[in-house]
């Protein structure tokens, strides 16, 4: 470990690596061969001032250690040359690294025009990415965890690699956080307002991506994968069946409709998770916090999705993504009504 | 109380060693001394009152940046009359407490109490004017966030309230204006409390740091309203 | 230099034999509980704080064995519901829980008054000469309205819970089910406690120093409470007025930080680090004082660089409110604020510099005795560097993107406040001791401890910049398997650290009875608070004493000697 933290980083740090070392995960952006570099500078600076005090104190203390209690010691109070110098020179090493870290930062926000343009949109707790003009659209799938078989659900989505590609941010309810570790980036998804970077995967293989903002519950299991393809498979990506954007035409757009967006939180089958299960609510009477009741009916449905604070059900907290027509659109909302519907309940209404 | 209190307590230092003054503490060494300590620790706090409110005003700012129309529509609902009013009711209890002061550093006992108890009155005033606007806020339904149900622009609004609806200007309003009113609460007590401390004759030219301190924090209360008059009923 | 310190005030207090100390100044627990003397103050703040740290401890060891594996299974055991799923989420909701009431308590209970209000509260008026601080009761009542925020979160995480993280982030903070208004209202009440106490040392500081006990004689310790103090009053504030816009926020829904009322969720950030951000030094800047006494006492040497290290507290007090946006750089805020921040960030740097290079002259011909204390001086010395180093890593906008809410992150704070701040703290009551109980600790077993918590701190928390590094984000119940390595060391190390500072407690508490009688200045310390008796009399000083010299100048130093004196 050692032997790795001194080399081991040197060699990575100057010449950027796939397999990625001791202290950094695989470069596969052209910003992480940018910016790793001055990680290891900064690694070694500090190890550098770290190793010389820490030396220097060791020293001080075998040797000055006190011998006898009348021990004489030295009456200097202080040295206006040394003090200039360990105040200059840290200085214009920061100012060093200050430039060089904000050279980096800054570029991110200037995508190149020829960048592949991706939505991003975070939602509690998955991520959705679209593909505008593409006719494509990388939703959430539930995955079961191999170990514990507990379901959860995981985005996987595509880039060509060495092109450009622009992501735009969004998010339905609460703070997310869109993080690709092997490229060394990250941005926060806002609600109501859209941010964003671009980068250039230059490394074709798959890695992880995380949700880095909390946002609640399953903010751990907010996870997902890229996959940055060759141009050959970027193409047979574009003409196959994956990430296929739901067609409206469809019979099963509604259930369809219902994995990507509601299955974190509701069940089918009864089982109450954050949200009640839709198992035969349809016509169902519910009672609501504040002691009112209604029936789950097309409005209700609809209210639930445009404004889901404005009746809370009894025994849950409120913090149900909001579904703007952005979002969903009507034509997508009467889908989801009539899959609630088809799941059962009280048909007389 | 214990021994401990007695020898801490701040205006009595009965059975002391040396000879103190009956106001001085015991940790003080001169007159000179405690009186400067206490005056400097009303200006800290003074600061810090400042710097609260400050936070307010950095909302209002923000809200006012993003939904110029709003706040200039949602401001039409607040009375200036009653505004102005309090305005002036304020400014002339700042001049009340002051002439208190300089009653008791000539040591006229008797102005001193009446214009505590005047000062106390015009604040009371403020009170009653402040429950007249609220009340009738409450009528039209100007309620803050959520509970607002007053029209905006002639339509009824549906709740949620469109984006940067009158219920953020009006959520601002009944925060400023009733951490301020709170503020206004506290001085009429602590004011009553230095009327009772005149009556037993405590204050005089050696002594009157407390009620100046009372007069900094109402010329405290005082400013901040004379800058809440205009940013919320005078909105341009 | 006629007299040293140590004689001139002697004549404050020239009692050959002991008198009742203020610990026996008066009887049974009202006395206590009514008392308004500094040092008994300090010493229920003292009792306080570190009931607070052992349970917000005690808490981060039980995420800690969750975290152990990838996945949920330790915490399973404190839930129930119907299915396997539900379970699950229950407990996902439980460490949510448990981590955020760790960092809440932490940050709000111990680490904000920790050292200020316990040995501030008890030394301050010792240091200056002072019978007792400027307002006696309001300092008692500091004490009271810590308690009752104190309570109130506790209530809140009982009830309720609390699942925000100490951030209180909207618009996550504004939805949550759980009981984030009590939470928040606690912490605005501590908020004014903390506001009182920085307002008592300021006047105190200002008005209540000995004849002769100039600005440049005063001890570092009471220079860094006093900049301590600058920042509290001026930040704290804003804390309140940002919690009650947050209740606000919740209760009515004033729309200034909810997207779906028009507001912005950014707009909080800025508002909390506002605040947080100079926090995280009113938590240092009393560390860095405390190591400045232990160093220079403990070697016997006249303090290196006085000046730089007095104004350098007071150049951090003011810088640190300039730098809040550090904490946003990926949150959306504009480039050109990023790049703003990101430089003051650097600027803030320097004067911490400046104290670590003077301590460690400090040391350069000096008479060290390596006792307890000591070791955690220099342990200090040690930590805290590793963790203001990896702060310049975090300042770095392009790194930063990297490593903004991983585990470095966590790595880096805990690095500095446990590592640093506690650290100096655990040195600080042992160079104290003395004075406060007038009992000696065993030297061995702190020896011993001392040894145990380094190794233990470093365990814990080395192993998370690694995982930081490579993309393990904090706030995470469950990970994926690369990162479990990080987490074992990290998690043995935690329970190291546990047994450790257990043992101090266990050693401390023994002490307080059967701990042998120490001297008025075990150390040979030369600042004023060694010249009068262990533990000191109620009133601290019989007349006021006059001071004359600085308080570094130990007997030991050799005047004879000119060396490089200028
Ligand atoms: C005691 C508390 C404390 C202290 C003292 C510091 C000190 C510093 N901190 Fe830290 N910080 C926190 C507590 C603290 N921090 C906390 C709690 C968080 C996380 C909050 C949360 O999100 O939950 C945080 C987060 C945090 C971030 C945000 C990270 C992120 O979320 O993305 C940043 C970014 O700039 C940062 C920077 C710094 C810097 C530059 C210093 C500097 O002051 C350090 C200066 C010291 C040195 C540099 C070492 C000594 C100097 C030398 C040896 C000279 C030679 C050095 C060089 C030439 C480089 N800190
Ligand atoms: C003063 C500040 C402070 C201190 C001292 C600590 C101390 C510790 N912290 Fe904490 N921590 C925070 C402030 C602090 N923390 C903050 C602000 C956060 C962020 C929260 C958030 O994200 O919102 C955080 C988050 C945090 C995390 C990240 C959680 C996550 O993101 O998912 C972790 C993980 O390891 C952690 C661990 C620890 C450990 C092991 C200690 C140890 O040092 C604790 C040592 C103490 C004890 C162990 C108790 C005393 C010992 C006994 C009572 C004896 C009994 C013990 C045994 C029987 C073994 N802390
Ligand atoms: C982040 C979690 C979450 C997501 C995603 C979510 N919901 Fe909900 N939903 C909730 C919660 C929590 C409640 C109960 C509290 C409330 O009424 O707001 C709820 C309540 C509802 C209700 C009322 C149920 C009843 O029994 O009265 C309906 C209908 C509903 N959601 C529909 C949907 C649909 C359709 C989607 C997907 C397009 C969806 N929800 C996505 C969390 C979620
Ligand atoms: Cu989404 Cu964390
Ligand atoms: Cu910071």
């Amino acid at each position: 470990m050692m032997r790795e933290f001194l080399t081991g980083g040197l060699v990575h740090g100057l010449l950027g690596q796939a397999q990625g070392s001791l202290w950094m995960p695989p470069e596969a952006s052209t910003f992480a061969n940018d910016m790793d570099p001055l990680f290891y500078f900064v690694l070694y600076l500090s190890t550098f001032f770290f190793v010389l005090l820490m030396g220097a104190t060791v020293w001080f203390t075998l040797k000055y250690r006190e011998r006898s209690p009348d021990q004489k010691t030295s009456p200097v109070k202080h040295n206006g040359r040394l003090e200039f110098l360990w105040s200059a020179i840290p200085t214009v090493l920061l100012v060093v690294i200050f430039a060089w870290g904000q050279k980096g930062f800054v570029a991110l926000s200037t995508a190149p025009s020829d960048a592949l343009d991706l939505r991003v949109t975070g939602q509690k707790w998955n991520w959705t990415i679209d593909y505008p003009g593409l006719n494509k659209s990388c939703s959430p799938t539930s995955v079961a965890d191999p170990v514990t078989g507990i379901e959860r659900m995981e985005t996987d989505f595509f880039v060509p690699a060495n092109r450009p590609v622009k992501l735009t941010i969004g998010a339905t309810d609460v703070l997310h956080s869109f993080y690709i570790p092997a490229f060394r980036l990250k941005r926060d998804a806002v609600p109501g307002r859209y941010t964003g970077y671009w980068f250039n995967a230059n490394e074709p293989g798959v890695y992880d991506m995380y949700c880095a903002e909390y946002c609640g519950q399953q903010h751990s299991e907010m996870r997902g994968r890229v996959h940055v393809l060759t141009d050959m498979e970027w193409r047979a990506f574009l003409k196959s069946g994956r990430c296929p954007a739901l067609d409206p035409d469809a019979d099963d757009y509604g259930e369809k409709l219902y994995q990507a967006n509601c299955k974190t939180c509701h069940s089918i089958d009864g089982s109450r998770l954050t949200g009640p299960s839709f198992k035969g609510i349809w016509g169902k009477s519910e009672k609501m916090a504040d002691g009112s009741s209604v029936t789950v009916d097309d409005n209700y449905i609809r209210e639930s999705l445009r404004n889901p604070n404005a009746k809370i059900v009894e025994g849950y907290a409120p913090g149900m993504s909001v579904f703007d027509s952005g979002k969903l659109d009507d034509r997508a909302v009467n889908a989801l009504i009539d899959y609630i519907k088809s799941l059962g309940g009280d048909d007389t209404k | 109380m214990s021994t401990t209190t007695a020898h801490g307590g701040d205006e009595s230092a009965h059975g002391h060693d040396h000879d103190h003054p009956s106001f001085l503490a015991h940790h003080f060494d001169t007159p000179a001394q405690q009186e400067s300590s206490a005056k400097l620790g009303m200006w800290v706090f003074l600061s810090t009152e400042i710097l609260m409110f400050s936070g307010l005003f950095l909302a209002y700012g923000v809200a006012r940046w993003a939904y110029p129309e709003m706040v200039l529509e949602a401001h039409h609902h607040l009375s200036i009359p009653m505004g102005g009013l309090n305005t002036l009711v304020l400014i002339t209890s700042s001049f009340t407490i002051a002439v208190g002061v300089r009653a008791a550093q000539i040591d006229n006992q008797k102005l001193l109490q009446q214009m505590l108890l005047a000062t106390i009155f015009l604040a009371g005033c403020f009170m009653v004017v402040k429950y007249f606007e609220y009340s009738s806020k409450f009528e039209h339904g100007l309620l803050p966030g959520r509970f607002y149900t007053a029209d905006y622009l002639a339509s009824a609004i549906s709740v949620p309230s469109p984006l940067g609806g009158p219920h953020t200007f009006f959520g601002i309003y009944f925060l400023m204006t009733g951490l301020h009113g709170v503020h206004v609460l506290l001085g009429m007590g602590v004011m009553f409390w230095m009327y009772l401390r005149a009556r037993k004759g405590e204050f005089g030219p050696r002594f009157y740091t407390p009620v100046e301190n009372v007069g900094l924090y109402w010329h405290l209360v005082d400013l901040v309203w004379i800058f809440l008059f205009p940013l919320l009923y005078l909105v341009k | 230099m006629a007299t040293t310190t140590v004689e001139g005030a002697l004549t404050g207090a020239s009692h050959d034999h002991e008198e009742t100390s203020y610990i026996h100044a008066s009887k049974g627990l009202k006395n206590w509980l009514y008392t308004i003397d500094h040092k008994r103050i300090g010493m229920m703040y003292l009792g306080s704080v570190w009931m607070f740290f052992f349970i917000a401890g005690i808490l981060a060891l039980l995420f800690r064995i969750e975290l152990l594996t990838p996945n949920l299974d330790f915490l399973l055991n404190f839930v129930s519901g119907e299915n396997a799923a539900q379970i699950h989420t229950k407990a996902l909701d439980l460490y949510n829980k448990i981590f955020t009431l760790h960092g809440g308590l932490m940050v709000f209970a111990f680490i904000v008054p920790s050292i200020p209000a316990s040995l501030g509260n008890f030394f301050l008026p010792l240091m200056l000469g002072a019978k007792d601080v400027a307002f006696p009761k309001l300092n008692l009542a500091s004490y009271y309205l810590y308690w009752i925020g104190g309570s109130v979160l506790i209530y809140a995480i009982i009830y309720g819970g609390l699942d925000t993280g100490w951030t209180f982030y909207t618009p996550y903070s504004t939805t949550t089910g759980t009981a984030v208004t009590t939470a928040t209202a606690g912490v605005f009440i501590m908020g004014f406690s903390s506001i009182l106490t920085g307002l008592n040392f300021i006047v105190t500081i200002h008005k209540m120093r000995a004849p002769g006990m100039t600005w440049n004689r005063m001890p570092l310790f009471i220079w860094a409470i006093y900049a301590t103090s600058v920042i509290q009053i001026l930040a704290t504030p804003v804390l309140a007025i940002t919690l009650l816009l947050l209740i606000m926020e919740r209760t009515l829904g004033i729309g200034i930080f909810d997207p779906t009322m028009g507001g912005d969720p950014v707009l909080f950030q800025h508002f909390f680090w506002f605040y947080s951000h100079p926090a995280v030094y009113i938590m240092i800047l009393p560390a860095f004082g405390v190591i400045s006494e232990i160093i220079s006492v403990h070697s016997k040497k006249h303090i290196f660089g006085y000046k730089a290290i007095a104004f350098s507290s007071v150049a951090i007090a003011i810088i640190s409110f300039l730098v809040w946006g550090h904490h946003l750089f990926v949150s959306g805020q504009s480039d050109f604020a990023a790049v703003l921040f990101s430089f003051l960030t650097f600027a803030v740097a320097v004067p911490t510099a400046i104290k670590v290079f003077s301590w460690v002259a400090t040391l350069y011909k000096g008479s060290i005795s390596l006792n307890t204390a000591m070791i955690y001086g220099l342990m200090f010395i040690f930590t805290f560097t590793i963790g203001g180093l990896t702060g310049v890593f975090l300042g770095a906008l392009a790194i930063d993107i990297h490593l903004h809410d991983t585990y470095f992150v966590v790595a880096h704070f805990h690095y500095v406040m446990m590592g640093g701040t506690v650290i100096a703290f655990l040195g600080a009551i042992h160079h104290w001791w003395p004075k406060m109980t007038g009992r000696m600790y065993n030297e061995t077993w702190g020896r011993i401890a001392s040894v145990i918590v380094f190794i233990g701190f470093n365990l814990t928390f080395f192993p998370q910049f690694i995982a930081g590094t490579q993309g393990m984000p904090r706030r995470y119940a469950t990970y994926v398997d690369q990162f479990t390595i990080y987490h074992e060391l990290s998690t043995i190390g935690s329970l190291t650290l546990g047994v450790g500072l257990l043992i101090v407690l266990i050693y401390l508490l023994a002490s307080m009875k059967s701990g042998k009688k120490a001297g008025p200045n075990p150390w040979g310390g030369a600042s004023l608070e060694w010249s009068i008796q262990s533990p000191p009399i109620e009133h601290n000083f019989h007349q006021t004493p006059h001071v004359d010299t600085d308080p570094y100048n130990f007997p030991n130093i050799d005047r004879t000697a000119t060396s490089g004196h200028h």
